[in-house]
């Protein structure tokens, strides 16, 4: 669309056309879904790291989220179900000068690509992993998930789920990853600054954004819309990592840490393997 | 003493775009969007600060400020 400015000195609008694939918009997500606001802050983040879109290869696997790479012009790859993470392994250590950006759901990542999550993160490949964690599975009807809270309403847990749920920044760190921090749709600007830290990261980098779904999610559990689910996990579900040591422990309970929550530095594989190569050549 | 007069923004809503979640609506800080039927649209101009908040928040490249 064409916007003339009158005031150059004003903040000019953020031209997300130059990412995207327009002729495939509008996108499928609902109304309401926060995928859209993670897109964006995603776009945002990787204008900011200076990255042409030749540089990025954008990797998913099946769901709602993972509808992402079709709407952006990078190089993109839409694989199965939980495999995006194999398939993201391939094209790294192929084309180790992409950057690779792996974009999953909750379920996609934890449930049925949990076993290649894990190991990515156990090697250390220098990849960018954003789970979106939407607490449900949108696209097949609604079935709970590894992150649906205990006691929610799902189309298979009529009566409350009682799985516990799965952490995915506890279980990236313990598996491996070296640079882990969580996001959510509500405080999109902060995302955008998280998401450009795991982009600069070198190592596996994850991210946990949670976001919401008005449709299954939050109609089955009597939220009534977006706006309120938003307020409900992300506003009020939520702490930064900065505050939580200045605010009272009654106002931190029960809520989950936002922002970087670990970062060290390892050895990366891609380099690793090269060196392995070195080494053989030089026998 | 009258404030300098301001630059009224230009707030630009695509309406093949919008889906009416109403996320703009509800997080305006100066409550200058409303609901018209389906699709967003601007009721209080002279309100607007400019935050690009409703922007920002849109998850369908539906409105723009500035």
């Amino acid at each position: 669309m064409a916007v003339q400015t009158a005031a150059k000195k004003e903040r000019a609008p953020f031209d997300y056309d130059r990412y995207l694939r327009p002729k495939k918009l509008p996108h499928i997500w609902c109304p309401g879904c926060g995928h859209g606001i993670v897109l964006k802050s995603l776009i945002r983040a990787i204008d900011a790291s200076g990255l042409t879109k030749d540089q990025i290869c954008m990797v998913s696997g099946i769901g709602c989220s993972s509808r992402t790479p079709g709407y952006v012009d990078f190089n993109t790859l839409h694989t199965l179900h939980g495999r995006s993470f194999a398939y993201a392994t391939g094209v790294k250590l192929a084309k180790p000068e992409l950057k690779v950006i792996v974009i999953s759901g909750d379920g996609d990542a934890l449930a049925i690509g949990g076993n290649h999550f894990i190991h990515t993160c156990r090697r250390n490949i220098d990849m960018t992993i954003l789970v979106y964690s939407n607490f449900i599975y949108g696209m097949t009807g609604g079935q709970y998930s590894p992150t649906t809270p205990q006691g929610a309403i799902a189309t298979t847990s009529r009566f409350g789920n009682i799985e516990p749920v799965f952490d995915c920044c506890d279980l990236a760190k313990a598996a491996g990853a070296t640079f882990v921090a969580r996001g959510t749709s509500y405080h999109c600007q902060d995302l955008e600054k998280t998401i450009l830290e795991a982009i600069r990261h070198k190592g596996t980098s994850v991210v946990e954004i949670i976001d919401q779904c008005p449709t299954y999610y939050g109609r089955l559990n009597k939220l009534r819309s977006a706006t309120e689910m938003m307020e409900k996990f992300e506003k009020n579900g939520t702490v930064s990592v900065k505050q939580v040591d200045k605010l009272p422990p009654e106002k931190v309970e029960g809520k989950l840490l936002r922002g970087i929550l670990h970062r060290v530095e390892r050895p990366e594989y891609c380099e690793e393997y090269d060196k392995l190569i070195q080494d053989a050549k030089g026998k | 003493m009258a404030e300098p007069a301001k630059k009224p923004a230009n707030i630009v809503i695509n309406e093949s775009l919008c889906k009416g979640c109403s996320i703009c609506v509800d997080f305006c800080p100066t409550n200058v969007l409303a609901m018209n039927g389906s699709v967003v649209a601007v009721k209080n101009l002279e309100a607007c600060t400019k935050c690009q908040l409703c922007d920002l928040r849109c998850p369908d490249f539906a409105i723009q400020v500035f």
